[in-house]
Protein backbone atom coordinates (compact mmCIF):
# COMPACT_ATOMS: atom_id res chain seq x y z
CA UNK A 1 0.00 0.00 0.00
CA UNK A 2 3.06 2.00 0.68
CA UNK A 3 3.34 4.59 -2.37
CA UNK A 4 6.52 6.64 -1.50
CA UNK A 5 8.09 4.42 -4.48
CA UNK A 6 8.25 7.39 -6.59
CA UNK A 7 6.97 7.29 -10.92
CA UNK A 8 3.61 8.50 -11.86
CA UNK A 9 3.17 5.44 -13.17
CA UNK A 10 3.59 3.34 -10.10
CA UNK A 11 1.03 5.87 -8.40
CA UNK A 12 -1.56 5.52 -11.20
CA UNK A 13 -1.32 2.06 -11.76
CA UNK A 14 -2.95 0.33 -8.92
CA UNK A 15 -6.50 1.09 -10.33
CA UNK A 16 -8.57 -0.69 -13.33
CA UNK A 17 -7.05 0.58 -16.77
CA UNK A 18 -10.19 2.17 -18.52
CA UNK A 19 -11.42 -0.36 -20.95
CA UNK A 20 -11.19 0.07 -25.21
CA UNK A 21 -14.24 -0.33 -26.30
CA UNK A 22 -17.12 1.31 -24.65
CA UNK A 23 -21.01 -0.24 -24.32
CA UNK A 24 -23.79 1.42 -22.57
CA UNK A 25 -22.74 0.39 -19.24
CA UNK A 26 -19.07 1.69 -19.51
CA UNK A 27 -20.77 4.85 -20.68
CA UNK A 28 -22.94 5.43 -17.63
CA UNK A 29 -19.97 4.05 -15.74
CA UNK A 30 -17.47 7.10 -17.47
CA UNK A 31 -19.94 9.68 -16.46
CA UNK A 32 -20.92 8.58 -13.24
CA UNK A 33 -17.12 8.20 -12.38
CA UNK A 34 -17.37 12.68 -14.13
CA UNK A 35 -19.71 13.12 -11.65
CA UNK A 36 -17.80 12.19 -8.89
CA UNK A 37 -14.26 13.96 -9.23
CA UNK A 38 -16.42 17.44 -9.76
CA UNK A 39 -15.39 18.42 -6.85
CA UNK A 40 -11.32 18.25 -7.72
CA UNK A 41 -12.28 18.95 -11.39
CA UNK A 42 -13.83 22.32 -10.80
CA UNK A 43 -11.71 23.61 -7.58
CA UNK A 44 -8.78 22.85 -10.20
CA UNK A 45 -9.94 25.05 -12.73
CA UNK A 46 -11.06 27.72 -10.42
CA UNK A 47 -8.48 27.63 -7.26
CA UNK A 48 -5.32 26.34 -9.63
CA UNK A 49 -5.56 26.59 -13.59
CA UNK A 50 -6.93 29.79 -14.17
CA UNK A 51 -5.62 31.43 -11.38
CA UNK A 52 -2.56 29.80 -13.03
CA UNK A 53 -2.99 30.99 -16.65
CA UNK A 54 -3.79 34.32 -15.38
CA UNK A 55 -0.80 34.64 -13.41
CA UNK A 56 0.95 34.19 -16.68
CA UNK A 57 -1.02 36.88 -18.11
CA UNK A 58 -0.70 39.25 -15.59
CA UNK A 59 2.73 39.13 -15.49
CA UNK A 60 2.75 40.75 -19.05
CA UNK A 61 1.25 43.82 -18.07
CA UNK A 62 1.75 46.55 -15.30
CA UNK A 63 -1.52 45.35 -13.40
CA UNK A 64 -2.41 47.73 -10.63
CA UNK A 65 -5.32 49.14 -8.86
CA UNK A 66 -4.74 51.83 -11.07
CA UNK A 67 -5.48 50.29 -14.15
CA UNK A 68 -3.32 47.07 -16.42
CA UNK A 69 -1.31 47.91 -19.49
CA UNK A 70 -0.01 45.24 -21.52
CA UNK A 71 3.84 46.40 -21.38
CA UNK A 72 5.27 42.71 -22.78
CA UNK A 73 8.16 41.18 -21.15
CA UNK A 74 9.03 44.39 -19.48
CA UNK A 75 8.56 42.47 -15.79
CA UNK A 76 11.10 39.65 -16.86
CA UNK A 77 13.64 42.23 -17.93
CA UNK A 78 13.81 44.33 -15.26
CA UNK A 79 13.80 41.50 -12.94
CA UNK A 80 16.80 40.20 -14.40
CA UNK A 81 18.50 43.56 -15.10
CA UNK A 82 17.51 46.01 -13.18
CA UNK A 83 16.43 45.16 -9.73
CA UNK A 84 19.04 43.95 -6.78
CA UNK A 85 15.91 43.20 -4.47
CA UNK A 86 15.44 40.26 -6.57
CA UNK A 87 18.52 38.91 -6.92
CA UNK A 88 18.84 38.93 -3.18
CA UNK A 89 15.90 37.22 -2.40
CA UNK A 90 17.35 34.85 -4.58
CA UNK A 91 20.48 34.47 -3.17
CA UNK A 92 18.69 34.16 0.45
CA UNK A 93 16.00 31.89 -0.73
CA UNK A 94 18.68 29.51 -2.22
CA UNK A 95 21.23 29.86 0.43
CA UNK A 96 18.20 28.66 2.72
CA UNK A 97 17.52 25.50 0.31
CA UNK A 98 20.89 24.34 0.10
CA UNK A 99 21.58 24.66 3.64
CA UNK A 100 18.45 23.32 4.51
CA UNK A 101 17.42 20.59 2.23
CA UNK A 102 20.81 18.46 2.85
CA UNK A 103 20.92 18.77 6.39
CA UNK A 104 17.05 17.69 6.59
CA UNK A 105 17.75 14.50 4.42
CA UNK A 106 20.74 13.52 6.50
CA UNK A 107 19.04 14.09 9.85
CA UNK A 108 15.85 12.36 8.81
CA UNK A 109 17.71 9.47 7.47
CA UNK A 110 20.37 9.42 9.73
CA UNK A 111 17.99 9.53 13.21
CA UNK A 112 15.31 6.90 11.34
CA UNK A 113 18.51 4.35 11.13
CA UNK A 114 19.16 4.95 14.97
CA UNK A 115 15.58 3.92 15.44
CA UNK A 116 15.47 1.36 13.18
CA UNK A 117 16.96 -1.01 15.94
CA UNK A 118 14.89 -3.28 18.51
CA UNK A 119 15.57 -1.44 21.98
CA UNK A 120 13.32 -0.65 24.93
CA UNK A 121 11.95 2.77 24.61
CA UNK A 122 12.13 3.28 20.95
CA UNK A 123 8.57 3.87 20.52
CA UNK A 124 9.17 7.01 23.32
CA UNK A 125 11.54 8.65 21.37
CA UNK A 126 10.25 8.09 17.99
CA UNK A 127 7.25 10.23 19.64
CA UNK A 128 9.37 12.45 21.16
CA UNK A 129 10.87 13.64 17.42
CA UNK A 130 7.62 13.22 16.12
CA UNK A 131 6.17 16.03 18.33
CA UNK A 132 7.41 19.55 17.15
CA UNK A 133 6.30 18.30 13.39
CA UNK A 134 2.94 18.75 14.49
CA UNK A 135 3.45 22.27 15.56
CA UNK A 136 4.00 25.07 12.62
CA UNK A 137 2.87 28.69 12.01
CA UNK A 138 3.45 32.09 14.35
CA UNK A 139 3.08 30.15 17.59
CA UNK A 140 6.22 28.20 16.80
CA UNK A 141 7.90 31.33 15.37
CA UNK A 142 6.94 33.21 18.34
CA UNK A 143 8.54 30.65 20.50
CA UNK A 144 12.00 30.33 18.45
CA UNK A 145 12.47 34.35 19.15
CA UNK A 146 12.46 34.09 22.70
CA UNK A 147 14.99 30.81 22.19
CA UNK A 148 17.35 32.74 19.90
CA UNK A 149 16.35 36.25 21.97
CA UNK A 150 20.01 38.03 21.97
CA UNK A 151 19.73 38.52 25.94
CA UNK A 152 17.17 36.40 27.19
CA UNK A 153 17.13 33.44 24.93
CA UNK A 154 18.37 29.78 26.44
CA UNK A 155 20.98 29.59 23.46
CA UNK A 156 22.99 32.85 24.06
CA UNK A 157 22.19 31.87 28.22
CA UNK A 158 23.78 28.47 27.64
CA UNK A 159 26.78 29.78 25.27
CA UNK A 160 27.25 32.17 28.44
CA UNK A 161 28.08 29.58 30.87
CA UNK A 162 30.54 28.13 28.11
CA UNK A 163 32.14 31.47 27.78
CA UNK A 164 31.03 32.80 24.62
CA UNK A 165 29.47 35.73 24.67
CA UNK A 166 25.70 36.46 23.31
CA UNK A 167 25.21 36.01 19.48
CA UNK A 168 22.97 39.06 17.81
CA UNK A 169 20.86 35.69 16.41
CA UNK A 170 18.29 37.83 14.99
CA UNK A 171 20.12 40.90 14.76
CA UNK A 172 22.36 40.00 12.40
CA UNK A 173 21.83 39.03 8.50
CA UNK A 174 24.43 36.40 8.99
CA UNK A 175 22.87 34.75 11.78
CA UNK A 176 19.20 34.89 10.84
CA UNK A 177 19.80 31.82 8.01
CA UNK A 178 21.07 29.46 10.01
CA UNK A 179 18.18 30.32 12.66
CA UNK A 180 15.42 29.57 10.18
CA UNK A 181 17.68 26.54 9.19
CA UNK A 182 17.05 25.08 13.29
CA UNK A 183 13.57 25.93 13.23
CA UNK A 184 12.54 24.06 10.17
CA UNK A 185 14.75 21.21 11.34
CA UNK A 186 12.91 21.08 14.61
CA UNK A 187 9.82 19.69 12.12
CA UNK A 188 11.91 16.56 10.39
CA UNK A 189 9.85 14.02 12.33
CA UNK A 190 8.05 13.64 9.75
CA UNK A 191 10.40 12.71 7.46
CA UNK A 192 11.83 10.72 10.06
CA UNK A 193 8.59 8.70 10.16
CA UNK A 194 8.49 8.02 6.17
CA UNK A 195 12.26 7.13 6.23
CA UNK A 196 11.81 4.40 9.07
CA UNK A 197 9.12 3.17 7.37
CA UNK A 198 11.33 2.52 4.22
CA UNK A 199 14.14 0.90 6.20
CA UNK A 200 11.38 -1.15 7.15
CA UNK A 201 10.53 -2.64 4.37
CA UNK A 202 14.09 -3.37 3.30
CA UNK A 203 14.15 -7.29 3.41
CA UNK A 204 16.22 -8.44 6.28
CA UNK A 205 18.17 -11.39 3.32
CA UNK A 206 19.79 -8.14 1.84
CA UNK A 207 21.55 -7.13 4.99
CA UNK A 208 21.97 -11.34 6.21
CA UNK A 209 23.99 -11.55 2.29
CA UNK A 210 25.75 -8.56 3.04
CA UNK A 211 27.03 -9.45 6.71
CA UNK A 212 27.89 -12.96 4.99
CA UNK A 213 30.05 -11.29 2.46
CA UNK A 214 31.83 -9.94 5.41
CA UNK A 215 30.62 -5.75 4.46
CA UNK A 216 31.12 -3.37 7.51
CA UNK A 217 28.78 -0.71 8.65
CA UNK A 218 29.46 1.98 5.92
CA UNK A 219 30.03 -0.91 2.61
CA UNK A 220 26.66 -2.04 3.99
CA UNK A 221 24.98 1.28 4.09
CA UNK A 222 26.53 2.57 0.64
CA UNK A 223 25.25 -1.11 -1.04
CA UNK A 224 22.37 -1.81 0.62
CA UNK A 225 20.70 0.83 2.99
CA UNK A 226 21.29 3.29 0.65
CA UNK A 227 19.88 1.95 -2.99
CA UNK A 228 17.24 0.61 -1.43
CA UNK A 229 16.14 3.80 -0.04
CA UNK A 230 17.18 5.92 -2.94
CA UNK A 231 12.79 6.04 -4.63
CA UNK A 232 12.10 7.74 -0.90
CA UNK A 233 14.99 9.82 -0.97
CA UNK A 234 14.51 11.65 -4.11
CA UNK A 235 11.32 12.22 -3.58
CA UNK A 236 11.31 13.38 -0.20
CA UNK A 237 14.02 15.89 -1.90
CA UNK A 238 11.70 16.82 -4.32
CA UNK A 239 9.07 17.46 -2.00
CA UNK A 240 11.18 19.34 0.49
CA UNK A 241 12.56 21.39 -2.23
CA UNK A 242 9.03 22.32 -3.66
CA UNK A 243 8.13 23.19 -0.03
CA UNK A 244 11.16 24.88 0.93
CA UNK A 245 11.29 27.55 -1.71
CA UNK A 246 7.70 28.45 -1.10
CA UNK A 247 8.79 28.89 2.73
CA UNK A 248 7.16 32.30 4.10
CA UNK A 249 5.71 32.60 7.87
CA UNK A 250 9.24 31.72 8.62
CA UNK A 251 10.84 34.62 8.27
CA UNK A 252 7.48 37.14 7.83
CA UNK A 253 6.66 36.27 11.72
CA UNK A 254 10.22 36.53 12.65
CA UNK A 255 12.38 38.96 11.40
CA UNK A 256 9.88 40.30 8.38
CA UNK A 257 12.65 39.44 5.75
CA UNK A 258 15.55 41.46 7.83
CA UNK A 259 17.85 42.18 9.40
CA UNK A 260 19.12 44.53 5.59
CA UNK A 261 17.08 41.85 3.70
CA UNK A 262 19.22 38.61 5.40
CA UNK A 263 16.00 36.64 5.60
CA UNK A 264 13.98 38.42 2.46
CA UNK A 265 13.09 35.11 0.46
CA UNK A 266 11.74 34.91 -2.28
CA UNK A 267 8.16 34.80 -1.27
CA UNK A 268 8.46 37.88 1.06
CA UNK A 269 9.04 39.60 -1.98
CA UNK A 270 6.15 38.43 -4.09
CA UNK A 271 4.02 39.75 -0.71
CA UNK A 272 5.35 43.04 -0.37
CA UNK A 273 5.16 43.69 -4.00
CA UNK A 274 1.62 42.48 -4.33
CA UNK A 275 0.00 43.50 -1.31
CA UNK A 276 2.66 46.26 0.36
CA UNK A 277 3.58 48.22 -3.11
CA UNK A 278 0.33 46.69 -5.52
CA UNK A 279 2.33 46.29 -8.27
CA UNK A 280 0.20 43.09 -8.93
CA UNK A 281 1.55 42.51 -12.41
CA UNK A 282 5.45 42.12 -11.48
CA UNK A 283 4.41 40.42 -9.02
CA UNK A 284 2.93 37.54 -10.93
CA UNK A 285 5.97 37.79 -13.07
CA UNK A 286 8.38 37.31 -9.90
CA UNK A 287 5.94 34.11 -8.69
CA UNK A 288 6.17 32.82 -12.31
CA UNK A 289 9.76 33.10 -11.45
CA UNK A 290 9.62 31.11 -8.22
CA UNK A 291 7.97 28.31 -10.54
CA UNK A 292 10.48 28.06 -13.10
CA UNK A 293 12.85 27.57 -10.50
CA UNK A 294 10.99 25.23 -8.92
CA UNK A 295 9.89 23.49 -12.14
CA UNK A 296 13.49 22.96 -13.64
CA UNK A 297 15.20 22.04 -10.33
CA UNK A 298 12.61 19.60 -9.95
CA UNK A 299 13.21 18.25 -13.49
CA UNK A 300 16.82 18.42 -12.69
CA UNK A 301 16.38 16.41 -9.51
CA UNK A 302 14.71 13.43 -11.36
CA UNK A 303 17.39 13.70 -14.26
CA UNK A 304 19.75 13.25 -12.61
CA UNK A 305 18.51 10.67 -10.39
CA UNK A 306 17.59 8.46 -13.04
CA UNK A 307 21.27 6.48 -12.95
CA UNK A 308 21.44 6.54 -9.22
CA UNK A 309 17.50 5.79 -8.17
CA UNK A 310 17.11 1.65 -7.82
CA UNK A 311 13.14 0.92 -8.45
CA UNK A 312 12.82 -2.82 -6.63
CA UNK A 313 10.77 -4.45 -9.48
CA UNK A 314 10.72 -2.03 -11.60
CA UNK A 315 10.77 -3.12 -15.36
CA UNK A 316 13.56 -2.26 -18.01
CA UNK B 1 34.26 -16.55 21.13
CA UNK B 2 33.12 -14.63 18.37
CA UNK B 3 30.14 -14.36 18.69
CA UNK B 4 30.58 -13.11 22.46
CA UNK B 5 32.27 -9.60 20.46
CA UNK B 6 29.65 -9.76 18.33
CA UNK B 7 26.69 -9.35 20.68
CA UNK B 8 29.25 -7.11 23.11
CA UNK B 9 29.54 -4.95 19.63
CA UNK B 10 25.88 -4.75 19.48
CA UNK B 11 25.62 -3.57 22.99
CA UNK B 12 28.10 -0.58 22.69
CA UNK B 13 26.16 0.11 19.25
CA UNK B 14 22.63 -0.12 21.80
CA UNK B 15 24.37 2.30 23.84
CA UNK B 16 25.60 5.15 21.10
CA UNK B 17 22.53 5.23 19.48
CA UNK B 18 20.53 5.79 23.13
CA UNK B 19 23.26 8.47 23.67
CA UNK B 20 22.68 10.25 20.73
CA UNK B 21 18.89 9.67 20.88
CA UNK B 22 18.88 11.28 24.21
CA UNK B 23 20.64 14.34 23.72
CA UNK B 24 18.59 14.51 20.44
CA UNK B 25 15.24 14.22 22.72
CA UNK B 26 16.52 17.19 24.69
CA UNK B 27 17.31 19.13 22.42
CA UNK B 28 14.04 18.55 20.60
CA UNK B 29 12.53 19.45 23.64
CA UNK B 30 14.19 21.96 24.90
CA UNK B 31 11.99 24.85 22.79
CA UNK B 32 8.62 23.53 24.50
CA UNK B 33 10.28 23.51 27.81
CA UNK B 34 11.73 26.86 27.61
CA UNK B 35 8.55 28.24 26.28
CA UNK B 36 6.20 26.26 29.22
CA UNK B 37 8.44 27.50 31.61
CA UNK B 38 8.70 31.24 30.47
CA UNK B 39 4.87 31.49 29.53
CA UNK B 40 4.76 30.31 33.98
CA UNK B 41 7.36 33.36 34.51
CA UNK B 42 6.23 37.29 35.57
CA UNK B 43 8.31 39.74 33.25
CA UNK B 44 10.92 40.12 36.34
CA UNK B 45 11.70 36.40 36.53
CA UNK B 46 13.28 36.05 33.27
CA UNK B 47 16.05 38.23 34.55
CA UNK B 48 16.81 35.10 36.89
CA UNK B 49 19.93 33.65 36.56
CA UNK B 50 21.02 30.88 36.29
CA UNK B 51 17.83 29.49 34.50
CA UNK B 52 15.46 28.35 36.13
CA UNK B 53 13.42 25.56 34.87
CA UNK B 54 10.74 25.61 37.01
CA UNK B 55 9.58 29.09 38.13
CA UNK B 56 9.61 29.86 41.81
CA UNK B 57 6.57 31.01 42.18
CA UNK B 58 4.95 29.49 39.45
CA UNK B 59 2.92 32.47 37.70
CA UNK B 60 -0.40 31.88 36.12
CA UNK B 61 -1.42 35.89 35.64
CA UNK B 62 -0.28 35.66 31.89
CA UNK B 63 -3.43 32.95 31.35
CA UNK B 64 -5.66 35.19 33.06
CA UNK B 65 -4.24 38.45 31.18
CA UNK B 66 -4.13 36.81 27.63
CA UNK B 67 -8.03 36.52 28.05
CA UNK B 68 -8.44 40.15 29.39
CA UNK B 69 -6.25 42.18 27.98
CA UNK B 70 -6.05 40.56 24.61
CA UNK B 71 -8.98 39.07 23.00
CA UNK B 72 -7.55 36.02 22.93
CA UNK B 73 -11.48 34.35 23.75
CA UNK B 74 -12.53 35.59 20.40
CA UNK B 75 -9.18 34.54 17.90
CA UNK B 76 -9.71 31.05 19.62
CA UNK B 77 -13.13 30.96 18.51
CA UNK B 78 -12.47 32.34 15.00
CA UNK B 79 -9.86 29.72 14.78
CA UNK B 80 -12.38 27.01 16.15
CA UNK B 81 -14.83 27.93 13.26
CA UNK B 82 -12.19 27.99 10.53
CA UNK B 83 -10.60 24.66 11.67
CA UNK B 84 -14.02 23.05 11.70
CA UNK B 85 -15.66 24.02 8.67
CA UNK B 86 -12.09 23.74 6.85
CA UNK B 87 -12.05 19.88 8.14
CA UNK B 88 -15.33 19.21 7.21
CA UNK B 89 -14.70 20.55 3.63
CA UNK B 90 -11.01 18.84 3.19
CA UNK B 91 -12.99 15.26 4.22
CA UNK B 92 -16.12 15.90 1.93
CA UNK B 93 -14.31 17.11 -1.16
CA UNK B 94 -11.68 14.97 -1.44
CA UNK B 95 -13.29 11.70 -0.14
CA UNK B 96 -16.01 12.58 -3.27
CA UNK B 97 -13.28 12.85 -5.97
CA UNK B 98 -11.24 9.92 -4.40
CA UNK B 99 -14.33 7.71 -4.95
CA UNK B 100 -14.45 8.65 -8.78
CA UNK B 101 -10.93 8.49 -9.45
CA UNK B 102 -10.45 4.56 -7.09
CA UNK B 103 -14.13 3.29 -8.55
CA UNK B 104 -14.92 4.22 -11.63
CA UNK B 105 -13.48 3.82 -15.28
CA UNK B 106 -13.04 6.57 -17.56
CA UNK B 107 -11.37 7.77 -20.61
CA UNK B 108 -8.38 10.09 -19.24
CA UNK B 109 -9.18 9.55 -15.22
CA UNK B 110 -5.05 8.52 -15.46
CA UNK B 111 -4.24 11.42 -17.33
CA UNK B 112 -6.40 13.49 -14.69
CA UNK B 113 -4.94 11.88 -11.87
CA UNK B 114 -1.31 12.60 -12.57
CA UNK B 115 -2.53 16.65 -13.89
CA UNK B 116 -3.80 16.62 -10.25
CA UNK B 117 -0.85 15.21 -8.49
CA UNK B 118 1.58 17.57 -10.83
CA UNK B 119 -0.44 20.65 -9.14
CA UNK B 120 1.12 19.70 -6.20
CA UNK B 121 4.26 20.97 -7.91
CA UNK B 122 2.32 24.78 -8.28
CA UNK B 123 3.64 26.92 -5.60
CA UNK B 124 0.81 28.83 -3.39
CA UNK B 125 2.60 32.51 -4.90
CA UNK B 126 1.70 32.03 -8.47
CA UNK B 127 -1.91 31.37 -7.68
CA UNK B 128 -2.47 33.47 -5.05
CA UNK B 129 -2.24 36.93 -6.61
CA UNK B 130 -4.96 36.32 -9.30
CA UNK B 131 -7.08 34.89 -6.65
CA UNK B 132 -6.60 37.83 -4.98
CA UNK B 133 -7.75 39.48 -8.07
CA UNK B 134 -10.46 37.44 -8.15
CA UNK B 135 -11.73 37.37 -4.39
CA UNK B 136 -11.87 41.02 -4.61
CA UNK B 137 -13.65 41.42 -7.72
CA UNK B 138 -16.83 39.24 -6.43
CA UNK B 139 -16.59 41.20 -3.04
CA UNK B 140 -14.76 38.28 -0.95
CA UNK B 141 -11.88 40.13 0.85
CA UNK B 142 -12.40 40.54 4.49
CA UNK B 143 -14.75 37.53 5.21
CA UNK B 144 -13.87 33.96 5.18
CA UNK B 145 -14.87 32.78 1.92
CA UNK B 146 -11.60 32.80 -0.07
CA UNK B 147 -10.12 30.43 2.98
CA UNK B 148 -13.04 28.49 3.35
CA UNK B 149 -15.26 27.67 0.02
CA UNK B 150 -11.95 26.74 -1.70
CA UNK B 151 -11.62 24.23 1.45
CA UNK B 152 -13.92 22.12 0.07
CA UNK B 153 -12.87 21.09 -3.39
CA UNK B 154 -10.59 18.25 -3.27
CA UNK B 155 -7.08 18.61 -2.69
CA UNK B 156 -4.54 16.57 -4.41
CA UNK B 157 -2.83 15.39 -1.00
CA UNK B 158 -6.20 14.53 0.16
CA UNK B 159 -7.64 13.13 -2.63
CA UNK B 160 -4.26 10.94 -3.35
CA UNK B 161 -4.10 9.99 0.28
CA UNK B 162 -7.84 8.56 0.28
CA UNK B 163 -7.92 7.70 -3.08
CA UNK B 164 -4.95 4.78 -2.24
CA UNK B 165 -7.14 3.67 0.64
CA UNK B 166 -9.94 2.85 -1.40
CA UNK B 167 -8.50 0.80 -3.74
CA UNK B 168 -7.51 -0.96 -0.72
CA UNK B 169 -11.25 -1.99 -0.14
CA UNK B 170 -12.06 -5.24 -1.83
CA UNK B 171 -13.90 -4.62 -5.24
CA UNK B 172 -16.15 -7.76 -4.63
CA UNK B 173 -17.82 -5.75 -2.03
CA UNK B 174 -18.88 -3.08 -4.65
CA UNK B 175 -20.22 -5.43 -6.91
CA UNK B 176 -22.21 -7.62 -4.10
CA UNK B 177 -23.98 -4.24 -3.18
CA UNK B 178 -24.40 -3.92 -6.59
CA UNK B 179 -26.41 -7.17 -7.01
CA UNK B 180 -28.16 -6.27 -4.03
CA UNK B 181 -29.30 -3.19 -6.13
CA UNK B 182 -27.29 -0.26 -4.66
CA UNK B 183 -26.36 2.84 -6.92
CA UNK B 184 -23.07 4.77 -6.35
CA UNK B 185 -24.10 6.86 -3.85
CA UNK B 186 -24.95 4.43 -1.67
CA UNK B 187 -22.14 2.43 -1.81
CA UNK B 188 -19.64 5.12 -0.95
CA UNK B 189 -22.08 5.95 1.93
CA UNK B 190 -22.66 2.70 3.12
CA UNK B 191 -19.22 0.28 2.37
CA UNK B 192 -16.58 2.59 1.26
CA UNK B 193 -16.74 5.50 4.10
CA UNK B 194 -17.34 3.09 7.11
CA UNK B 195 -14.09 0.94 5.94
CA UNK B 196 -12.11 4.41 5.69
CA UNK B 197 -12.49 5.55 8.86
CA UNK B 198 -8.90 5.67 9.32
CA UNK B 199 -7.80 6.97 6.01
CA UNK B 200 -10.50 9.78 6.76
CA UNK B 201 -9.28 10.51 10.00
CA UNK B 202 -6.05 10.64 8.96
CA UNK B 203 -7.29 13.56 5.97
CA UNK B 204 -8.87 14.98 8.96
CA UNK B 205 -6.07 15.35 11.42
CA UNK B 206 -3.88 16.98 8.50
CA UNK B 207 -6.32 19.41 7.59
CA UNK B 208 -6.95 20.53 11.52
CA UNK B 209 -3.22 21.43 11.79
CA UNK B 210 -3.83 23.11 7.93
CA UNK B 211 -6.25 25.39 9.09
CA UNK B 212 -5.29 25.69 12.97
CA UNK B 213 -1.86 27.44 11.71
CA UNK B 214 -2.54 28.80 8.31
CA UNK B 215 -1.02 32.15 8.23
CA UNK B 216 -1.02 33.38 4.85
CA UNK B 217 -4.74 32.92 3.82
CA UNK B 218 -5.54 34.83 6.95
CA UNK B 219 -3.46 37.46 6.40
CA UNK B 220 -3.81 38.30 2.41
CA UNK B 221 -7.85 37.85 2.73
CA UNK B 222 -8.70 39.14 6.60
CA UNK B 223 -8.45 43.41 7.66
CA UNK B 224 -11.08 43.47 10.37
CA UNK B 225 -9.70 42.35 13.76
CA UNK B 226 -12.70 40.86 15.02
CA UNK B 227 -11.89 38.06 12.12
CA UNK B 228 -8.84 37.08 13.15
CA UNK B 229 -7.48 33.80 13.77
CA UNK B 230 -5.02 32.84 16.50
CA UNK B 231 -2.33 32.89 13.83
CA UNK B 232 -2.70 36.74 12.92
CA UNK B 233 -3.84 37.73 16.25
CA UNK B 234 -1.08 35.97 17.95
CA UNK B 235 1.55 37.94 15.25
CA UNK B 236 -0.46 41.07 15.72
CA UNK B 237 -0.29 41.18 19.30
CA UNK B 238 3.87 40.20 19.32
CA UNK B 239 4.19 43.44 17.37
CA UNK B 240 1.95 45.09 20.31
CA UNK B 241 3.38 43.50 23.57
CA UNK B 242 6.91 42.33 22.24
CA UNK B 243 8.90 43.18 25.48
CA UNK B 244 6.48 40.88 27.36
CA UNK B 245 7.93 37.94 26.36
CA UNK B 246 5.95 36.01 29.32
CA UNK B 247 2.84 36.65 27.81
CA UNK B 248 4.17 36.09 23.96
CA UNK B 249 5.19 32.32 25.44
CA UNK B 250 2.21 32.01 27.01
CA UNK B 251 -0.32 32.94 23.64
CA UNK B 252 2.66 30.67 21.78
CA UNK B 253 1.78 28.02 24.10
CA UNK B 254 -2.16 28.11 24.30
CA UNK B 255 -2.21 28.38 20.95
CA UNK B 256 0.11 24.94 20.24
CA UNK B 257 -2.34 23.16 22.90
CA UNK B 258 -4.91 21.98 20.64
CA UNK B 259 -2.66 20.12 18.31
CA UNK B 260 -0.44 19.02 20.89
CA UNK B 261 -3.44 17.23 22.53
CA UNK B 262 -4.80 16.25 19.24
CA UNK B 263 -1.31 14.25 18.99
CA UNK B 264 -1.11 12.94 21.99
CA UNK B 265 -5.07 11.29 21.55
CA UNK B 266 -4.30 10.37 17.61
CA UNK B 267 -0.50 9.64 17.23
CA UNK B 268 -0.86 6.31 15.63
CA UNK B 269 -3.24 7.76 13.14
CA UNK B 270 -0.98 10.69 12.22
CA UNK B 271 1.90 7.86 11.40
CA UNK B 272 -0.34 5.84 9.78
CA UNK B 273 -0.89 8.52 7.47
CA UNK B 274 2.25 9.89 6.54
CA UNK B 275 3.33 6.33 6.00
CA UNK B 276 0.20 5.55 3.75
CA UNK B 277 0.77 8.75 1.88
CA UNK B 278 4.66 8.98 2.10
CA UNK B 279 4.03 12.96 0.86
CA UNK B 280 3.62 14.22 4.20
CA UNK B 281 6.98 16.14 5.26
Amino acid sequence: MSTTRLGMETMVGAARRPRRTAGPLQRREARVGWLWIQPWLIGFLAFTAIPFGAAFVMSLTNWSPAGAEFIGFDNYVRMFTDDPLFWQAIKVTFVFVLLYLPLSIALGLGAAMLMNQKFVGVGVFRTIYYLPSVLSGVAVVVLWSFVFHREFGVVNLALGYLGIPPIPWLQSSFWVIPVIVIMQLWGVGASIIIYLGGLQGIPTELYEAASLDGAGWWRTFRSVTLPMMSPIILLQAVIGLIGTFQIFTQSFALTRGGPDYGSYFLSLYIYDTAFGQLKLGYACALSVALFAIILSLTGLFFAVSRSRVYYAGAKD
Amino acid sequence: MRSLTRTSRRRIAIFATLVVLTAGSILYLGPLGWMISTALKTPDQIYDLPIRWIPDPVDWGNFVELFTEVPFAQYIGNTVVLTALGVLGSITGSSLAAYGFARFRFRGRNALFVVMLSTMMIPVWVTIVPSYVFFGEIGWLDTYLPILVPAFFATPFNTFLLRQFFLSIPQELDEAARIDGAGSVRIFFQIILPLSVPALMMVGLFSFLFFWNDYLGPLIYLQSQELYPLSLGVANFVGTYNQNYPLMMMAAMVSMLPCIALFAIAQKWFMQGIVISGVKG
